[in-house]
């Protein structure tokens, strides 16, 4: 069974949690064009490598940040957000 | 038979014509240059050559041949689909199949099943009512059935599904097929290969080069290749390839596993699929049991498998056949999925002048490989999308036009 270090919580079956995509900046929606915008609903980066991604601890809907190496599989850290690791 | 296998292993001649020709070094010049022998790649070749008379193309492959999504697919072949594009692009697929083995002068064990989709909740009966509707009008075999029918089909079968989610109905699809997915990339790539076609195994891609907009080149660990046009059909390693283009897309990239069972007498005809369940079984001609289940919850780049999925598939497949309970499981993995939002695929032409996308067929690929083929080979001879594909253009993002393929895997969503 795969583990992921809930910041809250530690350790916990990768089961009890939900992925949430990449984390990326939204463009300010009340003045960005519609490709713009366009691009940050639908584009993603699909490629594999170290990523931050947003996860939640769904028994005690913690939300937080992983950063986790998609190739490998590997969670390198996880924090919650606000407090940059 | 022994003797004569034995005659042809000592045999210094070797009678038997090679599958493929051999490959030799890269020419430094291609009219087209293919990325991916798998079954999509190789079927473009082969109708590039058949149809458009452009034999002068390298099919580079960084693997070998069909060893990708083509080989780790769960081999079924339907048309019933939810919106008019899909239904009419699968039907063409569905037709161009029926004639396939004969074409290649190949058997790909074609074999009609009937195609069940359970439903289980009135909300699933109704878009099995809607999805009949949308098939009929385009002239597909599709229907509505009851639980009756469902069990005088498949008489072991559990209907009340023990007890869970008692199946209310079905979407039955006669034409619903398996076929060998192997065979299919070889056939191909051999009907390619006598047509002048080279096809280059272990060459992976490095790098794709642009000038002005336009593809000129393509970089490869064997060397370089001039080239105008590059046809991109890698599956989950899109992605990859977009980045050396710098062409943005919405793919993800998900993994989805399957797994087989230890090989039984034959005693499933039909193929079933349960969207509640998340899972779907077919019998293959080898007596093996072929299963798969909805996508892995994350992204992964990789083909790693792993035991949650081999549990979860079992239990909801003991729901349906309880007597399974003592059959083993004999091998599992995964291929790479390139998701896109709306779950229909993405195809034709792109930004960069000359570098056209066969991608986006997440779990949805197989069966579309003839129809991809052609309708790709026609959009590059011609520099502009098949009819068949304008609705499944890169576009459409850009301009918040989806297509909205809600029937496209019969699982997860």
């Amino acid at each position: 069974m795969k583990l992921m270090p809930c910041p809250l919580n530690g350790l916990r079956p990768v089961s009890e949690f939900v992925y949430w995509g990449e984390l990326r900046p939204a463009p300010d929606a009340a003045t960005c064009s519609d490709a713009e915008w366009a691009d940050f609903v639908f584009n993603r980066n699909g490629a594999p490598g170290v990523k931050r991604e947003w996860w939640c601890h769904t028994p005690s809907n913690t939300w937080f940040i992983a950063e986790r190496d998609t190739e490998k599989d590997r969670v390198l850290r996880t924090w919650l957000p606000g407090g940059e690791p | 038979m022994p003797w004569r296998l034995l005659r042809f292993g000592l045999s210094r001649k070797h009678p038997e014509p090679r599958m493929f020709s051999p490959s030799g070094d890269l020419k430094p010049a291609y009219d087209v240059v293919i990325i991916g022998a798998g079954g999509h790649g190789l079927a473009a070749a082969y109708y590039l050559a058949r149809e458009h008379g452009i034999t002068n193309v390298a099919v580079l492959e960084k693997g070998y041949i069909g060893g990708g999504n083509t080989g780790r697919n769960t081999t079924i072949i339907r048309s019933n689909y939810l919106t008019p594009e899909g239904v009419k692009f699968y039907d063409a697929s569905v037709k161009l199949w029926q004639d396939l083995s004969e074409d290649f002068d190949l058997n790909l064990f074609y074999s009609t099943r009937g195609h069940f989709t359970l439903a289980h909740t009135d909300s699933a009966v109704r878009t099995m009512r809607w999805r009949a509707e949308v098939n009929k009008h385009y002239g597909i075999e599709s229907e509505l059935v009851g639980p009756d029918f469902v069990k005088r089909a498949c008489p072991s079968i559990d209907i009340s599904c023990s007890g869970h989610a008692p199946i209310l109905g079905a979407l039955y699809h006669a034409p619903g097929a398996v076929a060998r997915h192997d065979a299919v990339a070889w056939g191909y790539g051999r009907g390619a290969c006598q047509r002048g076609v080279e096809i280059h195994q272990q060459t992976a891609v490095t790098g794709i080069e642009v000038k002005g907009g336009k593809v000129v080149g393509v970089q490869t660990t064997r060397g370089h290749i001039a080239t105008n046009k590059v046809l991109c059909a890698v599956a989950g390693f899109t992605p990859r390839v977009t980045e050396m283009v710098g062409v943005d897309t919405p793919i993800y990239i998900h993994p989805l596993q399957a797994m087989v069972s230890e090989p039984m007498k034959p005693w499933l005809d039909q193929i079933f699929v349960s969207g509640s369940l998340h899972i779907y079984i077919s019998q293959s001609a080898r007596g093996e049991l072929v299963m798969g289940a909805s996508l892995d919850p994350y992204e992964v780049q990789s083909t790693r498998s792993t035991l949650d999925f081999t549990e979860g598939l079992s239990a909801h497949m003991l729901d349906m056949f309880p007597f399974l309970s003592h059959v083993k499981v004999n091998r599992q993995w995964a291929g790479m999925a390139d998701m896109t939002p709306d779950f229909a695929p993405i195809m034709g032409k792109t930004p960069v002048e000359g570098f056209y996308l066969d991608s986006g067929w997440g779990t949805w690929g197989f069966k579309a490989t003839p129809v991809c083929g052609k309708t790709m080979a026609w959009t590059v001879a011609n520099d502009a999308p098949h009819d068949l594909i304008t609705g499944f253009s890169l576009d459409r993002f850009r301009n918040y036009a989806l297509t909205g393929e809600k029937g496209a895997a019969s699982v997860g969503h």
